[in-house]
């Protein structure tokens, strides 16, 4: 008995409801109707398509910037990168791999910038991260319609200036990560190897990163900012140089997410994008400032599953739309819960 | 003659926080008209002395105290401050407590307004009521002169002189109707040497009118001068009470500091050292409550160099400000090469390592595994236990590495945990001393400052931090600069002790040398050029 209770502190309540709820929603499906199998498969590809904007958020975590509410300025980048990379007229490969370039120097400047604001606003790091982000967006929305794009694919049709509010990637990238090396099981079940194969990579990448000196002293200065000082390491440069790494992780994170949905989308779209992020990473196991890999990986699943089967699911039991309140519900609850518990940590 | 019965009289005086006595047996009596002189080191028990006849809250949560304290024969117990005003005793703390924006008058008066009725009252009953103003500057001006001094009763605190403000405190205590007896604790601290003269001729003075008055200070030639009677703490005891007539400033050096009464130190004739590496010329550090003026001193390598004096005269100013934590200027050079300031990086690359006072705050990483702690700064500075890969392009933390240094210093200083990925902060106060010490050690530092090692940890841990201290300097010629509150500590160990006194050097004596001696030198009543010891 004890046993189990000491796995459920250390577990977290919260995930383990999450946990019993995804289940109890997957035993119900076949009752009402729903297909496991592509109930599976949807789950593995909203797992691809979100995870690497989650893995965004751990290196701000770990140099003690708190919880990276100012994820749309990455995506900025990453749009910047995905627009530009249209607009030369890049194409499968090419096109991905091409906006992946373009939006890394985007991110590493946005970040920069980010960070040198972030340093000067030491403690309240999440409130202003999340109107950094809020005014990115407006700001960015005037200018997708004044720069001088001239793909007809991605301007308005009437006007013939400007980028349309959601861009089609048919004919460019769409689910060119997706498609890689997908295995198809029996009608419905799809793996996306190669989206998982791309996010694992990127994940190793970061795992390496803190194993490095910068990542150790990175993790230092946000577990005792003073201590990393006395040891001779610059509390500022790397929580800028966490941020940078956060921006374009974001940047990279969205183009990711572009291909396996199969648009671009401006303006308005990412203004909550941060959310969702958040509250898997919480979800995850991880406090403001600590955040893994494990943290991530299980976070996105149980966050992305819950919001892949609450839909087909409750609405069949319901007969009426109740996924979006559930989604609200889950992840600002999640963030709540979190904040209000700053230092408790889980495995 | 015979003695007047006294007008406050502590008998028995007790007070423990959480099992540590502070206090135990405390006595003395106070006379009309009697000044008395309170001295003691920091941690003595004055403050929390005053904290029990001023009836603080802080006290009865803590679990009260033991005795009893008498008022005109009476026993009386305050519950808060406020009863202890009522029966007559005003306090002057430390710190101001005069609101800026307010002259003089009006701080004086605050809250004892004298008020003038109008018509408004007699509607709205006495709330209506206004300051009487020319009353108010009468009573404050009556108030001022009753000390003797020059106040502008117009003045804005905020446009003060600090002796000014100090005489305004004064002033706005004995402005009550029944004050019988004040309390000033370190008065003169922020005075200048003038200043403070003014201020014993009019305690002198309202001593003359009856008023009763405990002085607390650290400047003891102040309390000869002024005090009737003299009270020494040590630990919690009174160790003396004798008339200030005949009471030379040493001696009461020698109670207020002598423990045991000879360091016999039969090393100090076989220890020999190097050439100088470590000089200071002219450090200033600006370290809040510690700051550091005008501090010269070399350390020859090889030597246990000891840095004393009383909490906040800036000994804790010294280390930090070389090790670049808080900003400083001057020069430091290491073994002839100029050390730059306020760069921690690049004391540590120099190879100086320090043991920071601020154990949980600077020291170490709380939610860290141990070997984390011990190897992080020897990583960063000096690029140990970092693995190549692919030729030099990646390094990576080498984990096998950091735990085998872990495990030998833990094997090392005896660090009492389970394994060392335990998180340092479910270590005790000692064992986590020694995992800081173990990360300087790792540093391999040339030169080593400690601050404070032993502060806050229990005896048998003590011996052994100062054990490995000492072994280190033997064992590896490594040249030690030792920054601790206590005396007896640093007479212990150190080759040369100095005592920090205004952020200055007082003095630098041998560690065998006549315990009044330091005494006088903490007290400041020696001034003289720290230039050789």
């Amino acid at each position: 008995m004890r046993k189990i209770k000491e796995f459920a502190a250390d577990f977290g309540w919260p995930r383990i409801i999450i946990f019993l709820f995804l289940v109890s929603l997957f035993i119900v499906a076949p009752f009402v109707g729903v297909s496991i199998s592509r109930s599976l498969s949807d789950t593995l590809n909203r797992f691809g398509q979100n995870a690497i904007l989650v893995l965004a958020l751990v290196p701000m975590v770990q140099s003690g910037c708190g919880l990276n509410f100012g994820l749309p300025v990455g995506i900025i980048a990453g749009l910047l990168g995905a627009t530009v990379a249209m607009q030369l007229g890049l194409t499968g490969w090419l096109g991905f791999l091409g906006a992946v370039a373009i939006c890394i120097p985007f991110g590493l400047l946005l970040g920069w910038l980010y960070g040198q604001l972030l340093n000067k606003v030491k403690g309240e790091e999440m409130t202003i991260a999340m109107y950094v982000g809020f005014s990115i967006i407006t700001f960015f929305s005037i200018l997708w319609l004044l720069l001088p794009y001239s793909n007809p694919a991605m301007i308005w049709g009437y006007g013939g200036a400007g980028l349309r509010t959601t861009i089609t990637l048919d004919n460019y990238w769409s689910k060119i990560l997706n498609d890689f090396l997908a295995v198809r099981i029996g009608g419905s079940f799809v793996f996306p190897t190669g989206m998982i194969l791309f996010f694992a990579l990127c994940a190793f990448f970061v795992y390496l990163f803190f194993r490095t000196k910068t990542g150790t002293a990175m993790t230092a200065v946000g577990s005792n900012p003073d201590f990393a000082r006395a040891g001779g390491v610059s509390a500022d440069k790397m929580r800028t140089v966490s941020v940078m790494l956060s921006t374009v992780l974001g940047a990279v994170g969205i183009l990711v997410y572009q291909q396996s949905f199969g648009f671009i989308q401006l303006y308005q779209a990412p203004l909550y994008m941060a959310f969702p992020a958040v509250a898997a990473l919480l979800i995850g196991g991880a406090s403001v400032n600590k955040a893994s890999m494990v943290n991530v990986v299980v976070g996105t699943l149980l966050f992305q599953g819950i919001l892949t089967m609450t839909p087909s699911v409750i609405n069949s039991i319901l007969q009426t739309d109740m996924s979006e309140v559930i989604r609200i519900v889950l992840s600002n609850g999640m963030i709540l819960y979190a904040l209000t518990r700053k230092t408790k940590v889980s495995k | 003659m015979p003695k007047p019965p006294p007008l406050l009289s502590l008998q028995h005086i007790s007070k423990s926080f959480y099992g540590n006595p502070v206090l135990e047996d405390v006595s003395f009596d106070v006379g009309p008209g009697e000044i008395v002189g309170l001295v003691g080191e920091n941690g003595a028990g004055k403050t929390t002395l005053m904290r029990i006849l001023f009836g603080m809250p802080v006290i009865a949560e803590t679990g009260g105290y033991g005795g009893r304290i008498e008022l005109d024969g009476a026993q009386v117990s305050f519950k808060t401050p406020f009863d202890a005003l009522d029966a007559g005793i005003g306090m002057v703390h430390q710190e101001f407590s005069l609101i800026p924006g307010f002259s003089t008058t009006e701080n004086i008066v605050l809250n004892r307004e004298p008020m003038k009725a109008n018509a408004a009252c007699e509607v709205f009953g006495d709330r209506m009521s206004v300051l009487d103003r020319t009353t108010m500057r009468s009573v404050a001006e009556k108030a001022i002169e009753r000390l003797g001094v020059k106040l502008d009763p117009e003045t804005l605190v905020s446009e003060m002189p600090v002796g000014h403000k100090q005489f305004t405190e004064i002033a706005r205590e004995i402005n009550r109707e029944n004050v019988r007896l004040l309390v000033l604790d370190e008065p003169t601290a922020v005075l200048t040497e003038s200043e403070a003269e003014i201020l014993l001729e009019a305690l002198r003075r309202l001593a003359a009118q009856g008023i009763s008055i405990i002085f607390i200070s650290h400047r003891l030639h102040e309390i000869t001068k002024v005090a009737d009677t003299i009270v020494v703490l040590r630990d919690g005891k009174v160790v003396k009470e004798a008339p200030s007539e005949g009471t030379s400033v040493r001696d009461i050096a020698a109670w207020m500091v002598g423990r045991s009464v000879e360091a016999k130190r039969p090393d100090l004739a076989t220890r020999s050292f190097g050439e100088e590496a470590l000089r200071v010329e002219r450090l200033w550090v600006d370290m809040p409550g510690e700051s550091v003026r005008d501090v010269s001193f070399s350390v020859r390598s090889g030597e246990i160099f000891g840095i004393g004096g009383l909490a906040g005269q800036g000994k804790l100013g010294v280390p930090n400000g070389i090790m670049g934590l808080y900003a400083g200027g001057g020069s430091v050079t290491l073994h002839g090469k100029s050390v730059p300031l306020n760069d921690p990086k690049a004391a540590l690359a120099m190879g100086m390592a320090f043991v920071s006072e601020d154990r949980r705050g600077v020291g170490l990483l709380l939610d860290e595994s141990l070997e984390w702690n011990i190897g992080f700064t020897a990583m960063q500075i000096r690029g140990d236990y970092l693995k190549r890969y692919l030729g030099g392009l990646l390094k990576l933390r080498d984990e096998a590495g950091l735990r085998k240094l872990a495990e030998e210093y833990i094997e090392l200083l005896s660090i009492k945990c389970t394994s060392p990925k335990q998180f340092a902060k479910e270590l005790s106060g000692g064992n986590q001393q020694k995992i800081c010490l173990a990360k300087a050690f790792a540093m391999q530092p040339d030169l080593l400052f400690v601050s404070e090692p032993t502060r806050g940890i229990d005896v048998g841990a003590k011996e052994l931090v100062l054990k490995s201290l000492r072994h280190y300097n033997r064992d590896n010629g490594t040249t030690i600069v030792m920054v601790s509150s206590e005396l007896e500590e640093l007479r212990s160990i150190c080759d040369r002790v100095a005592i920090v006194d205004e952020g200055r050097i007082a003095g630098i004596l041998p560690p065998d040398a006549d315990i009044a001696d330091f005494g006088l030198l903490m007290a400041g009543e020696v001034k003289e050029e720290a230039a050789h010891a």
